[in-house]
C-alpha cells in the first residue's frame, strides 16, 4: 500500500515557491500518439496493418515487415514487470528535484517490451497493467500500475505527478449560478478537496439552489461575475495565490441558430460568457496558476472547461451557441499552451443537451448535472486532457473522427429532431 | 420669459448656488457593474449591467493615459425613459431622447412622501387618494411639475432592492388611476421612483399592465428611475434638471440627476 497523503503544511511566506520545471518534451511526430492516447486515458500503440505487429517505441516503419501502415489502436494493458530500477540522481532538473524515481521494464502480453514508470505498489515480478499518462511536461509516458486498485494508489508520489488529483487541493468553481454547482462542489468535496470556493454573480438575484450549495463542506461563496472584468480581477487578487484547480462552469446558452433570432442580443451573451468569459478568467488565474505548478502537495494542477461537443461541429438547433462553443474550444488549446510550461493541465469536459431549462424540450439521453460532475473528477484523478460525457458526445467525437464533412451533412439532417 | 426679464433672475441664481445658499443635491446612482437592472422573463432580451473595461491605465497600452470603454444598455442604472420607450408613445412626435425639447428636462419638482406606506407594504400602491392627500397639505400639483414618488427604496441593496421571489419582483409604484390622475388632472411632466422602474414590482398584473410606462408614455411624459436621496428634497420648491445623453432615436439613457435645493 501506499503511505497515505497528508495534508500539507500551510505555506511558508520566507520560501520562495519553487519554479516548476519539465520533465523532457522532446517527441518524434509519431511517439506524439501516446500523448493523444494519455488525453483520454485510453492505452493505444501503433500496430501494423500488414503483419499485425504490435509496435514499441513508436516508429515511422513496422519493425518486423517495414509497411509504414502503423494505426494507433487500443491494446491490451496487461503485462509483467520484468526489470527496474530506482532512479537516484539525474541531469534532469525535474528528476533531480523529485529522486529517488522507479522506472523498470514491462513484457505486454500484446507483444512488445516498454519502458515505464513504475508505481511504488508494484510488485517486483509482478503482473502489472500499463496506462498512458501525460507528465508535467504534457507529453505522453507510459506507467506501470498493479493490477488491481491498492490502498491510498492514488498518493503515490511518482503518480500523483501524472494526475490532477483533486484531494488536499483548493478548488475555484467559476459560476454559483449554474444548476451543476451543487453537484461539481459535492463531488470535489468528496474527492478531498480542501477548500472549494465558488464565484457568485449578481447576488442581488436569487437563485434556488443557493443554500443547498452553501451547505456543502468546505464552500465558501465569493463574489465574481466572469462578464465583469473587474470582479474576476479582484477575486484573483484574494484567492489566485491558492487556486490550484479552476472549473470554469459559467455558461450562457439559449437555443436557435442565425435565422431563429432577430439581433446579436444572445450571441453576444453566449460569447460575453463562454468566450471572453474564460479569457477573462484566463488573464487573470493563469499567471499565478502558471507560476505555481510545482507548489508542493497542493500545486496549481488543472484548468478545467465544461464545453458543449457542438464545439466540433456545430448543431443548427443551437447554432449561436455552438460557435460561441467553438470559440471557447479554440482558446482552450491557446490556454493549453500558455500553462504548459507551469506543468498545468487544460482538462476539456464536453458534454452534450444537458438536462435543464435550455433543452427542456429535447429528448432524452441529456446529461444531468451529476454525470459531468463524476466524469470531471474522474478526469482529473486520471490527470485527461479530453473527457466526453454521455452517450451523445461520446458520438459526436467518433463521427467527427470519422468523417467532419459526413458528420456536418448529419447535423443538418437531424435539425428539428428535438421538436 | 423673455431674456430680459429673466437674466437677473438667472444670475441671482447662478449667484446663489456658488454662494451655497441654493444647494445641489445628487439623486444619481453610482454606475457600477453590480446595481440591479430590472428583469425580464429569461427568453426575452434583456437589460445590458454596466460594464467597464480598461483601454490603458498609464502603462504599455498608453503610458500617459488613463481611460475605458464602458457598455450598458439606455436603460441602466438611474435613467430616464423616454415616450417611444413604450408602444403606446412609439408614434408620438419628438417622443426619443434625441428630439424631445430640451427645455422638458428641467421642472420644479413634488416629492410625494411614501416611505412610511412603503416600509408598511413593499407593494405600496400610489392612488389618486394619496395624492390628493398629499395635496391637502402642500398645495395642487402644478402643471409641468416633475412628482417624484419617495418610497426610501433606494436605501435597500442587493437582493432587497429587486425583491424579487418566485410570482416576481414585490416593490411600491402607482395604480392605473393614480399616473391617470397625474397626467389628466395635473398634466405632469413626468414621474419618477426610487425602484428599478416607474411602475411598481407587481405592475405587469394591473389593467392595462405597467400603467405608468403605458400612460406617461401615450401622453408624451417622461420617466425617470432608481433614483436616489429623495429624502434630501423638500415636498415642494426644488427644481430638477435630469438631462439624457443624446443619443440618435434613444428610448433612454443613463444620466446624473440633479436637484436644486433652497
Amino acid at each position: 500500500m501506499t503511505d497515505p497523503l497528508s495534508r500539507p503544511p500551510k505555506k511558508d511566506p520566507q520560501v520562495r515557491t519553487r519554479v516548476p520545471t519539465r520533465p523532457s518534451h522532446f517527441r518524434s511526430r509519431a511517439a506524439l500518439g501516446i500523448a493523444a492516447a494519455a488525453a483520454e486515458g485510453r492505452f493505444m500503440l501503433q500496430v501494423c496493418e500488414d503483419c499485425g505487429a504490435v509496435q514499441y517505441p513508436p516508429r515511422d516503419a513496422c519493425a518486423s515487415c517495414l509497411s509504414v501502415a502503423l494505426p494507433w489502436r487500443d491494446v491490451s494493458p496487461k503485462g509483467r514487470l520484468i526489470a527496474e530500477t530506482t532512479v537516484r540522481t539525474s541531469t534532469s532538473i525535474y528528476f533531480r528535484e523529485r529522486t529517488p524515481w522507479r522506472i523498470g521494464t514491462i513484457k505486454l502480453e500484446a507483444g512488445p517490451s516498454v519502458m515505464a514508470h513504475v508505481h511504488g505498489d508494484l510488485a517486483p515480478d509482478g503482473e502489472a497493467r500499463v496506462v498512458s499518462m501525460l507528465d508535467k511536461s504534457g507529453q505522453g509516458v507510459l506507467f506501470a500500475i498493479p493490477p488491481d486498485m491498492t490502498p491510498n494508489m492514488e498518493d503515490d508520489p511518482q503518480m500523483r505527478e501524472m494526475t490532477c488529483d483533486p484531494k488536499f487541493r483548493r478548488v475555484l468553481i467559476t459560476d454559483a449560478r449554474n444548476e451543476n454547482a451543487p453537484a461539481l462542489a459535492q463531488a470535489l468535496a468528496d474527492a478531498g478537496a480542501s477548500m472549494i470556493f465558488v464565484g457568485e454573480a449578481e447576488s442581488w438575484r436569487p437563485y434556488p439552489h443557493r443554500a443547498a450549495l452553501a451547505a456543502i463542506p468546505n464552500v465558501d461563496i465569493l463574489p465574481m461575475d466572469v462578464t465583469d472584468t473587474a470582479s474576476v480581477v479582484e477575486l484573483c487578487g484574494e484567492i489566485g495565490g491558492k487556486t490550484d484547480i479552476l472549473i470554469n462552469n459559467a455558461r450562457f446558452v439559449r437555443p436557435g441558430g442565425i435565422l431563429d433570432r432577430a439581433d446579436v442580443g444572445f450571441a453576444r451573451e453566449e460569447m460575453e460568457v463562454n468566450y471572453f468569459g474564460l479569457l477573462r478568467l484566463a488573464q487573470a488565474f493563469g499567471p499565478a496558476m502558471r507560476g505555481r505548478g510545482a507548489d508542493g502537495d497542493n500545486s496549481a494542477a488543472a484548468w478545467v472547461n465544461i464545453l458543449s461537443v457542438n464545439a466540433w461541429s456545430n448543431s443548427p438547433d443551437y447554432g449561436l451557441f455552438s460557435a460561441s462553443s467553438a470559440a471557447a474550444l479554440s482558446l482552450s488549446q491557446n490556454l493549453r499552451a500558455d500553462l504548459w510550461d507551469g506543468g498545468v493541465r487544460v482538462l476539456n469536459v464536453f458534454t452534450g443537451p444537458t438536462e435543464d431549462e435550455w433543452h427542456q424540450p429535447l429528448p432524452p439521453p441529456k446529461v444531468a448535472p451529476a454525470a459531468i460532475a463524476r466524469a470531471l473528477v474522474a478526469g482529473l484523478k486520471d490527470g485527461l486532457e479530453d473527457v466526453y460525457v454521455g452517450d451523445v458526445a461520446k458520438d459526436l467525437i467518433d463521427r467527427w473522427r470519422a468523417g467532419p464533412k459526413i458528420l456536418e451533412r448529419e447535423m443538418m439532417e437531424n435539425r428539428g429532431a428535438s421538436s | 420669459m423673455n431674456q430680459q426679464s429673466g437674466a437677473p433672475l438667472l444670475g441671482e441664481l447662478a449667484l446663489s448656488i456658488a454662494s451655497g445658499a441654493i444647494r445641489v443635491v445628487d439623486l444619481t446612482h453610482t454606475l457600477d457593474p453590480d446595481f440591479p437592472v430590472i428583469i425580464l422573463p429569461p427568453e426575452f432580451g434583456q437589460c445590458a449591467r454596466f460594464r467597464m473595461e480598461e483601454i490603458s491605465a498609464y502603462d504599455h497600452r498608453g503610458p500617459a493615459w488613463k481611460w475605458h470603454n464602458f457598455t450598458c444598455s439606455e436603460h441602466t442604472g438611474t435613467h430616464f425613459d423616454a415616450p417611444a420607450h413604450w408602444i403606446s408613445g412609439r408614434d408620438l412626435p419628438n417622443n426619443s431622447v434625441d428630439t424631445i425639447p430640451v427645455e422638458q428636462f428641467i421642472g420644479p419638482a413634488c416629492v410625494i412622501d411614501c416611505s412610511q406606506g412603503a416600509a408598511a407594504d413593499e407593494d405600496f400602491e400610489l392612488t389618486p387618494e394619496v395624492i390628493q392627500a398629499w395635496e391637502a397639505e402642500h398645495g395642487e400639483i402644478p402643471a409641468g411639475a416633475w412628482v417624484l414618488m419617495r418610497t426610501d427604496w433606494s436605501r435597500r441593496r442587493g437582493a432587497e432592492y429587486l425583491n424579487m421571489r418566485e410570482d416576481g419582483p414585490h416593490s411600491p409604484g402607482p395604480t392605473p388611476e393614480g399616473i391617470r390622475f397625474l397626467i389628466e388632472q395635473r398634466d405632469i411632466r413626468g414621474f419618477g421612483t426610487e425602484t428599478v422602474g416607474t411602475d411598481a414590482g407587481q405592475g405587469n398584473h394591473y389593467t392595462p399592465p405597467f400603467p405608468a410606462h403605458f400612460y406617461l408614455h401615450g401622453a408624451g411624459k417622461l420617466g425617470l428611475q432608481c433614483l436616489n436621496n429623495l429624502w434630501e428634497l423638500p415636498p415642494t420648491g426644488a427644481m430638477l434638471i435630469a438631462t439624457p445623453l443624446k443619443i440618435k432615436q434613444g428610448t433612454g439613457s443613463p444620466l446624473r440627476v440633479i436637484a436644486l435645493v433652497g
